[in-house]
């Protein structure tokens, strides 16, 4: 059987157009995706079945009822319980993660945190002058890649949305477009980029408050120098963004976690404000998980924020103080319940260390750097390949993930609903 | 013979097509590395491949060295991940974000090999027991 227009659920491109090939339930070939939907697509290892760490320090293989009832128990005897991951799921699981949240009193939080949760500082200060990926691919004349590097990370994001392909407004494809790199290092779409600017570390906020000069008429008050670019590199670069058609930035890691973290976002964003004045232009972040964007989202209506605090009864969202790291820096955290992330790879180790002397819940269908400190492990479907389910595309388009295969996992929809039902008391709504 | 660096972690393809996928020697081989510019490598006086201490004011971690051309002198890129994250700066600035790029630190020959992941997290659930 050939299922064709799949979506792939890995980065926040959410490319849509794959031919995904089953035969006995086994998906034996994908076409179209990148090396890395592909990856996940055709699948990896899986943990098998539900385990809980025994008194020897091991994880023992128990039956999902003792998981769910260890899970719970962890969760109702935490006095300051937080939530985490969630980029690599559905918004249905998310929703269900934050009522959870808001029965427990517990934070939730997502691996935005330490992704672009200072762009959305950012946004918060400035607004987002943003457009559908589909308006960029059909107008976008000159593009800007900012401390990112979409051909690692976002592979087919240029030939789908960005760079190679034609628009309806550029008939020629590629040759329409025009290319600028901004990086630390020459990465590979500095590479293939008309300019690049190999900018000192550290030194974005200056540079982008130099190209805020010189758009605005300024460029006298500009050194010969900024974070190791020469003045006339910057004017030839602002007259190239003042002189397109439609220009479209998109910005990485590069901006949210070098110094200045989201002021840095302020600052381009403030840029992209200034060049609208003299023509069209818009920023987007470059979002990584699938439906991190999603989680925003949910977060949000649910909430009224991206990320939150439900101890105080009230929504609460202060990022630095109730951020994941910043609980776990200061060891706040005595119980964690991980979906759909590994932050034991992906945090600090300070934070690891804290992380681990507690008991942690990992729910998540691949054995990862998590499952080494954890206490409780809940193997589930792969959301877009075993289970269907609603993600966000990096610029806000919400999209119906299919299911391809079936599987004898539980989804986290589910898993989560088992655990309200046992954490929950009388006239908690859910 | 030591070489002062700046640090940064971010994504590659071989980390990313690995994710999903930890506990493989592919994804230590994708990590457990870090790429330096030809000028710092001269420097060091090794060759890729070699294992090197990575150190900052926040911890070390041993990984292997390789060659990136795009790196200027005194940058250091580690993919993220575990490795990286031994010496990254945890504070976060009152907003969230640890400090995961522009870590000062240095780098010198090891004779240690690198840790793979399960040893590297026995070190930090901080018990005896496991597989360590
Ligand atoms: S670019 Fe992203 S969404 Fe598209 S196929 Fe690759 S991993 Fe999947």
């Amino acid at each position: 059987m050939e299922i064709t227009d799949a979506i792939c659920s890995f980065c926040g491109s959410l490319c849509d157009d794959l031919t995904v090939k089953v035969e006995d339930n086994k998906i034996v070939d994908v076409r179209r995706a990148c090396r890395l939907g592909a990856g996940k697509i055709l699948g990896h290892e899986r943990i098998n079945s539900p385990m809980i760490r025994n008194e020897a320090g091991k994880l023992e293989e128990v039956s999902s009822d003792s998981a769910i009832d260890k899970a719970s128990q962890i969760l109702l005897h935490a006095k300051r319980p937080l939530l985490y991951g969630w980029a690599s799921t559905s918004c249905e699981a998310q929703s269900k993660g934050i009522l959870l949240g808001e029965i427990l009193g517990a934070v939730v939080d997502s691996t935005a945190s330490i992704c672009h949760g200072p762009t959305t500082l950012g946004v918060q200060e400035k607004g987002l002058p943003t457009a559908s990926l589909g308006q960029i691919k059909n107008r976008a004349d000159l593009i800007i890649f900012w401390g990112c590097n979409p051909i690692h990370a976002h592979p087919r994001h240029m030939s789908r949305y960005s760079g190679y392909l034609r628009g309806f407004f550029l008939d020629r494809g590629r040759q329409n477009r025009k290319f600028i790199t901004v990086d630390v290092r020459m990465t590979e779409t500095a590479a293939i980029s008309d300019e690049f600017l190999q900018i000192e570390q550290g030194s974005d906020y200056v540079v982008l408050s130099a190209l805020r000069a010189i758009v605005n008429g300024k460029g006298d008050l500009v050194p010969d120098v900024v974070g190791g670019v020469s003045k006339e590199e910057l004017v030839h670069l602002s007259d190239m963004m003042r002189s397109c058609r439609f220009g479209a930035f998109f910005f990485g890691m590069g901006l949210t976690q070098s110094k200045g973290r989201y002021k840095n976002i302020d600052c381009a964003l403030s840029l992209t404000n200034d060049l609208n004045t003299r023509t069209k232009f818009v920023i987007t972040p470059l979002r990584g998980h699938y439906n991190v964007t999603g989680f925003g989202q949910v977060c949000s209506w649910q909430t009224g924020f991206p990320a939150v605090d439900l101890s105080r009864g009230a929504p609460y969202y202060n990022p630095g103080e109730m951020s994941a790291n910043d609980l776990l820096m200061r060891d706040e955290v005595d119980a964690s319940l991980i979906v759909a992330s590994d932050p034991a790879a992906h945090f600090p180790n300070a934070s690891v260390r804290n992380l681990a002397k507690h008991p942690l819940i990992q729910i998540d269908p691949y054995a990862n750097a998590t499952t080494e400190i954890a206490d409780v492990v809940i193997p589930t479907a792969i959301v877009g390949v075993e289970t269907e389910g609603t993600a966000y595309r990096m610029d806000g388009l919400s999209l119906r993930l299919r299911k391809l295969v079936d599987s004898d996992y539980p989804d986290d929809e589910e898993i989560l609903d088992k655990i309200i039902k046992k954490v929950s008391r009388e006239g908690d709504v859910c | 013979m030591k070489c002062d660096v700046n640090i940064i972690t971010g994504r590659t393809i071989d980390q990313g097509a690995n994710i999903d996928n930890k506990l493989s020697s592919d994804y230590f081989n994708a990590c457990a590395r870090c790429e330096i510019g030809a000028e710092d490598l001269k420097t060091l006086g090794l060759s890729e491949g070699s294992h090197v201490k990575v150190s900052t004011e926040f911890g070390s971690v041993v990984v292997s060295i390789a060659l990136c051309d795009g790196n200027r002198r005194g940058v250091a890129f580690i993919p993220m991940g575990p490795w990286a994250n031994a010496v990254v700066n945890p504070d976060t600035h009152g907003c969230g974000m640890p400090g995961f790029k522009g870590v000062l630190g240095s780098i010198e020959p090891a004779d240690e090999k690198p840790l793979d992941l399960k040893a590297l997290m026995s070190l930090y659930r901080g018990d005896t027991y496991g597989d360590y």
